[in-house]
């Protein structure tokens, strides 16, 4: 049957001729599609808004070294807890640390973080979720899994895992994928269900593809959108988690310019140091709200009947 | 008229299929208590296995690395960690049948006996913070949903993203800095308990009560939003409305019933994530309760008491999305058929 379809698609020159000017087509409505989502995205002034925050902030965080022209980690006792001024434009903290060196490598700590997070969980979680939908035992015991993991808080989970598995940043990459990775896989698995029965499976099928290649082939890109999505809103979550879990001691240990570490500090001097809590504070939320305004916008685009 | 005669119609199936009905309800009721056995196995071997099958030992890394080899292997014999390991599972859910969470590997006291001197502080935090979550979020809802597209709808819907983006320590500490620090309003940190009096007892229950509540209240916010827009698109509205009833009364009474249901999903999830966050702002706010207990035991490694919060609070947290989903049921005969 396989061989069938190949020599017939292979000898006819109709098909040739058709498979040509088909791809034309697909290719000229796929770039007027993109230019159409590309309008509906910037057409949205507060997911241009989250697009040019988290750009920022990215950039902040890969140009830290030159931006910043002190050392995060260097010592200065003379100038401890000293308000922002022209040398330290954030002020500096209870070891006299330029506060302007610690938060910008602080982002590259949580941005680095969040990425990896988002990456790895939506990665891992469209293997399971895809291969869940092939076999219904594995299906089974994958999901009840997933159940048992998504009941218990992710926070808890979070710290539960970074107690275990000790405070490092490496760790704190493992242990946020660990919570990320169920819902990840629940939504790839519910998109794939829905994909499966979509008459271009059918096709395929008919067509002889295995049962591989249409998973990763053809199921898999098309449930990419609300992946993506998800790995938006994971990457703002797991920001907000590192920083928890910094704050508690139990995330990226203590003279790392982590956001949480700082903010931890920053609570030990409220009484006389605003700035320790008030720009790492500021940088943390504004990271969340644009990655937050950014997903909305790429859903509204992407996935536009998931609301 | 027709409003009435829907009514009637919905009576006299509701009479027509009683039988039935109660047939229904009582197979989605068992089925759904039943359901939750699997969740509730799988979550205890999660929190064990995450403790007991990591590498390295727990026993090795509670006594240090001065520890000497015979030191641990006395700690590991009275921890039980030289048995099997799916023995000492079965030895761990015992126990746990019997209230025994075993002994705190820092002091000479019983899990079981910690938490029951921590929990009443997280149990007053969680529910003074689903309050506000809830008295927040159910009218700013409602009144986005009547003023859909003016700026109050769009004032709420900025107040509902900063929710969302603002985590609860970072919003505890804001507060910290200008209710306690700067205007002096409020204590700084601190716990009184109900027989200290009422008034201390809510003074200091305030600040982390609204860090934690804001966060939910985002949620409940969009909810509550959603679901009273499409109550008040629905055609019984309308015929409500043309049969001239006050504005007042079609909000509350005829529009608010329906639109609850929804957000009671919701209100579960907001008391379960309150529990939660309880961690972070407990530690935050000096507040005795769970939440600090578990973060005290993660510099101490004392995993017996974080693997006994943890699991109390993920049970809790299955046996809150089972009542939601029977009240659900109840509220909403469609869920039960479904």
């Amino acid at each position: 049957m396989t061989a069938m379809t190949k020599t017939m698609r292979m000898d006819s020159p109709f098909t040739k001729e058709m498979d040509g000017s088909l791809k034309e087509v697909r290719d000229r409505l796929l770039k007027e599609q993109r230019e159409l989502q590309l309008h509906k995205f910037l057409r949205n002034k507060l997911s241009v808004f989250g697009f040019v925050i988290v750009v920022t902030m990215l950039a902040l965080a890969i140009l830290a070294p030159v931006l910043a022209q002190c050392d995060p980690l260097a010592l200065d006792m003379k100038v401890r807890l000293k308000g922002p001024s022209a040398a330290h434009w954030f002020g500096t903290d209870s070891m006299g640390r330029d506060l302007f060196a610690r938060v910008l490598y602080g982002a590259r700590i949580s941005m680095f973080v969040g990425f990896t997070v988002g990456i790895t969980s939506g990665f891992l979680g469209m293997m399971l979720g895809l291969y869940a939908t092939t076999n219904k035992y594995l299906d089974n015991i994958l999901m009840r899994f997933c159940d048992g993991l998504k009941a218990i808080p992710s926070t808890l989970l979070a710290i539960t895992l970074m107690t275990v598995l000790g405070a490092d940043i490496k760790n704190v990459i493992i242990a946020l994928t660990i919570v990320n990775t169920p819902s990840m896989a629940r939504l790839a698995r519910g998109s794939a269900l829905v994909a499966r029965e979509q008459t271009y499976v059918e096709a395929m099928r008919c067509l002889g593809a295995s049962k591989t290649r249409i998973l990763w082939n053809h199921i898999a890109p098309n449930i990419l959108s609300p992946i993506i999505v998800q790995m938006t809103f994971v990457f703002a979550s797991s920001i907000i988690t590192e920083a928890a879990l910094s704050f508690l001691g139990a995330g990226v240990p203590a003279p790392a310019p982590s956001w949480g570490n700082i903010l931890n500090e920053g609570k030990n001097v409220i009484y006389n140091a605003w700035w320790m809590i008030v720009f790492p504070g500021a940088f943390t939320a504004l990271s969340v709200l644009g990655l937050n305004l950014l997903g909305d916008g790429i859903r509204d685009v992407l996935d536009p009947l998931s609301k | 008229m027709a409003y009435q005669k829907t009514h009637c119609v919905l009576f006299y199936l509701f009479f027509l299929d009683s039988k039935k009905g109660e047939d229904n309800m009582r197979k989605f009721i068992v089925g759904r208590v039943l359901s939750i056995i699997p969740v509730l196995i799988i979550v205890s071997i999660v929190i064990f296995s995450v403790v007991h099958l990591t590498p390295g030992d727990p026993a090795a890394s509670i006594l240090g690395d001065e520890a000497t080899v015979e030191d641990i292997a006395a700690l590991r014999a009275r921890m039980g960690l030289d048995k099997p390991v799916v023995e000492q599972y079965f030895i761990w859910i015992g126990n746990i049948f019997h209230g025994d969470f075993g002994m705190s590997v820092a002091g000479n006291e019983t899990v079981s006996s910690m938490i029951s001197s921590h929990w009443e502080p997280t149990i007053s935090l969680t529910i003074f913070s689903t309050i506000v979550a809830l008295c927040l979020a159910i009218p700013l809802g409602i009144i986005a949903a009547k003023k859909k597209g003016t700026a109050v709808d769009s004032t709420v819907s900025a107040i509902s993203l900063a929710g969302i983006s603002l985590p609860s320590f970072l919003l505890g500490l804001f507060l910290m800095m200008v209710f306690a620090v700067k205007l002096k309003w409020l204590p700084v940190s601190g716990y009184k308990s109900m027989s200290d009096g009422f008034i201390p007892h809510i003074r200091s229950l305030i600040l982390p009560g609204v860090a934690l509540g804001f966060m939910h209240s985002a949620l409940l916010m969009r909810m509550t939003k959603a679901s009273m827009l499409e109550v008040l698109n629905s055609d019984y509205i309308k015929m409500a409305k043309a049969k001239g009833v006050k504005e007042f009364f079609l909000i509350a009474k005829h529009a608010f019933r329906n639109a609850l249901i929804p957000v009671i999903t919701t209100i579960g999830q907001s008391i379960v994530g309150a529990l939660a966050g309880a961690a972070v702002v407990e530690y935050m706010f000096a507040i005795p309760g769970m939440g600090q207990l578990m973060v005290n035991s993660i510099g101490r490694r004392d995993y017996y008491v974080i693997q006994a919060i943890v699991l109390i609070i993920a049970c809790i947290n299955v046996f809150i999305n089972l009542m939601v989903d029977l009240l659900y049921g109840i509220a909403d005969p469609r869920v039960r058929l479904g």
